[in-house]
């Protein structure tokens, strides 16, 4: 064989490979770390053997970085992803971008009237489907059901702000370590403000009115913003202004707070009993409202997965987004690895499943937070934009993040209430000012 | 005349040493213990210091869900990359400014200086319109040439400071016997100033390996170094605290290799000229 020949048949044979190569499509997938997700990684054998043609790579990010690199590659049309892990915040504003695929011709078996109304509603834009939600949650009470005994409390299933402060006070005894209340004081959009928000929208406050005009001079705000602070100061934890999720769902599972208001999807962490030391002895209600104001929080989140338009392979991730949210993924789970590690808070059908029911005593609880959510009116009031704990517009997470700072700020006793609500309206008209909403 | 140390003083300054060593060096020690803590455990109240079940758990899981290797690679590529590339760019830029200096030498050297005073998202859009247009998005020479770039003012000025300190009566000696420019830079002034090229050297190392705005925004899943995996183990919404320390551990233990064994050097390197 002559080495002309020899070096044709290696090229013929490198040609082949890479054809090979060619033929198999790799996704970049951006997502978050959360246990929800971090199961699908697991579980993506399943598709990849259904569909060999997609190789499926994985970028998992802390959230807040997830977003800002998100942000940066779908803003400049970057390309390098091709499903991307958002919320229901980014939903509707990208999707107004065009920087969205929209989720249609989704196979016929995907059953989009099977998701929940209130998620399903938040990501579509003049009703075209934007982005497949995994999991969904809104917020609700949990509190120690042995504590609630001893003395002698009886927590509604809907309970009133007066009903939460009552449990709080008497179950406050932090000579035994025990704190009366745990709620979120750390700065951030996403979590003091995800709270506060959802508190004000439950007491009859706004964001902005009609004209766009920042509303924390209204005695909605006062209200909410004093009973806030009190009921932190008198029952709450030590250093609670550096208090998210996280240390919250740490100072629950140890049997350290009497009542946790937050995300629905802590129920499955804090009745673990690999995790949480008062499993046996949670109970839930519906996130509580003002007396005599008819509106339980409004609080909706769902993590979601979408499609930016600069992908490149559009309809194979397509067929991941219909893999990864259908009823066929939620049975997957459960198989492999139980009926309470489905992922919560998207479908109809999971709750209407008994072996649901059995497995997650939450389910019923969740669903009726889920359910109890308005986000085109999260407040009794009129308002100009759409959100739950949130509002729709680009400029919010920069606004509520610097109102977060106040509100933290007051928590840790730097400033009261009033300063605390003077700083964050002049900062708000500020911003809003500056973004062409006001003159 | 040198003030006498009395055996007191000098034993109240060793003491005082240990607990300032000891306080800094804390957080990587209760990361490093916490990694062989089960979630729960790393949560607990009180705090556990050693009076926990060891577990290895978190290593291996850790290592089952995310290839530390692909991102140790490219952390190594990246950091090295960036250092020598640097280097090469840096050398005769500071024997230039040290041993010719012009009149507006001084001024270049605060304007480099000036380039790290910028706070890098303010130039993120930019670059990463430039990397797209390239195709450097997500790839090991992209960052290589953008850490160089960062680096490069410290490099240059970490050498300047050192070529000032070489007497230039021996470059002009090697001139005088015939040196041409070339050689009188890779066989007199190198020489001389090995030790601190390789101080410099170890500090760009470290300082690129540890770099984590511009890794983990030009990156994806291909080029992605430590930083990222890292990253990868934090959430807001869930406890990972255990997995989140396994990861630090794990990419943080090479840089805290070679910084044990290159101490000397670094001090030496951090140190030079402060004391005359």
């Amino acid at each position: 064989m002559t080495s002309m020949t020899r070096a044709l048949l290696g090229a013929t044979a490198l040609c082949a490979i890479g054809a090979t190569a060619a033929s198999a499509q790799t996704l970049t997938i951006a997502t978050v770390n959360n246990g929800d997700m971090i199961r699908m990684q697991g579980l993506t054998d399943d598709f990849t053997s259904e569909h060999p043609d997609i190789q499926l790579e994985w970028v998992t990010l802390e959230e807040n970085v997830l977003r800002q690199r998100v942000t940066t590659d779908i803003a400049t049309n970057g390309g390098q992803y091709d499903v991307i892990t958002i919320g229901n915040y980014e939903v509707p504003i990208w999707a107004n971008q065009q920087w969205l695929a929209p989720l249609e011709d989704m196979p016929e078996d995907y059953d989009a009237d099977d998701l929940l109304p209130a998620i399903a509603g938040g990501l579509s834009v003049d009703g075209t489907l934007y982005a497949a939600p995994f999991y969904g949650e809104s917020a609700m009470v949990m509190y120690r059901t042995d504590l609630a005994e001893e003395a002698g409390i009886d927590m509604p299933d809907q309970p009133t702000w007066t009903d939460v402060m009552a449990a709080a006070e008497a179950f406050n005894d932090p000579d035994n370590g025990t704190y009366g209340i745990c709620l979120r004081g750390k700065a951030g959009w996403g979590e003091n403000m995800a709270f506060i928000t959802a508190m004000s929208n439950s007491y009859g406050a706004r964001w902005f009115d009609m004209d766009w005009q920042p509303q924390f001079d209204s005695p909605e705000w006062t209200a909410t913003l004093s009973d806030y602070l009190n009921m932190m100061e008198n029952y709450g934890p030590p250093g609670a202004a550096n208090n998210g999720f996280n240390e919250n769902l740490a100072l629950f599972q140890q049997g350290r707070c009497g009542i946790w208001i937050d995300a629905t999807v802590a129920a499955s962490f804090v009745t673990d009993p690999d995790e949480s030391t008062v499993a046996d002895n949670v109970g839930f209600a519906q996130f509580p409202n003002k007396d005599g104001v008819d509106n339980h929080g409004n609080w909706l989140w769902s993590w979601n997965l979408a499609i930016p338009s600069s992908s490149g392979n559009v309809e194979a991730a397509k067929q991941f987004v219909a893999w990864a949210t259908s009823k066929g993924y939620t049975d997957l789970v459960a198989a492999e690895e139980g009926w309470r590690a489905a992922p919560p808070g998207t479908r109809t059908s999971l709750y209407e499943n008994a072996e649901y029911q059995d497995a997650a005593p939450f389910a019923a609880m969740t669903l009726e937070s889920i359910d109890a959510v308005d986000t085109n009116a999260p407040s009794v009031q009129e308002i100009p934009y759409t959100g739950a704990q949130f509002v729709s517009i680009p400029e919010f997470q920069g606004i509520g993040t610097a109102v977060g700072q106040a509100f933290s700020a007051a928590l840790a006793g730097q400033m009261d209430a009033e300063a605390a609500l003077s700083q964050a309206q002049q900062i708000t008209t500020q911003e809003m000012t500056a973004s062409g909403y006001i003159e | 005349m040198a003030r006498a140390v009395t055996p007191q003083r000098k034993a109240i300054n060793t003491i005082a040493a240990w607990i300032i060593g000891l306080l800094i060096f804390f957080p990587i020690l209760w990361t490093i213990l916490t990694s062989f803590k089960t979630e729960a455990a790393a949560v607990a109240f009180p705090p556990q210091f050693l009076n926990f079940d060891w577990t290895f758990e978190n290593y291996t899981t850790v290592q089952e869900r995310s290839s530390y290797f692909r991102h140790f690679w490219n952390s190594v590529v990246i950091s090295l990359g960036s250092t020598v590339i640097g280097l090469i760019i840096a050398v005769p830029a500071a024997w230039a400014m040290a041993f010719v200096p012009g009149k507006q030498t001084k001024n270049v050297l605060m304007w480099m200086l000036s380039t790290k005073m910028l706070p890098p998202v303010g130039v993120l859009i930019p670059i990463y319109l430039l990397f797209r247009q390239f195709g450097l998005l997500d790839t090991r020479t992209g960052l290589v040439i953008v850490l160089t770039l960062m680096n490069l003012p410290i490099i240059v000025w970490m050498l300047y400071t050192y070529f000032r300190e070489i007497p230039v009566d021996i470059l002009e000696a090697a001139r005088m016997d015939g040196a041409s420019l070339r050689k009188e830079i890779i066989y007199i002034l190198t020489p001389m100033a090995v030790p601190g090229i390789a101080s410099t050297l170890l500090l760009n190392v470290i300082l690129s390996w540890n770099e984590a705005f511009w890794t983990l925004n030009l990156t994806a899943a291909k080029a992605a170094p430590l930083t990222a995996f890292i990253a990868s183990y934090s959430s807001p919404e869930g406890l990972f605290y255990a997995k989140l320390s396994a990861a630090s551990t794990m990419a943080i233990a090479p840089i805290l290799i070679l910084g044990w064994f290159s101490q000397k050097q670094l001090v030496r390197g951090l140190t030079f000229g402060a004391v005359k």
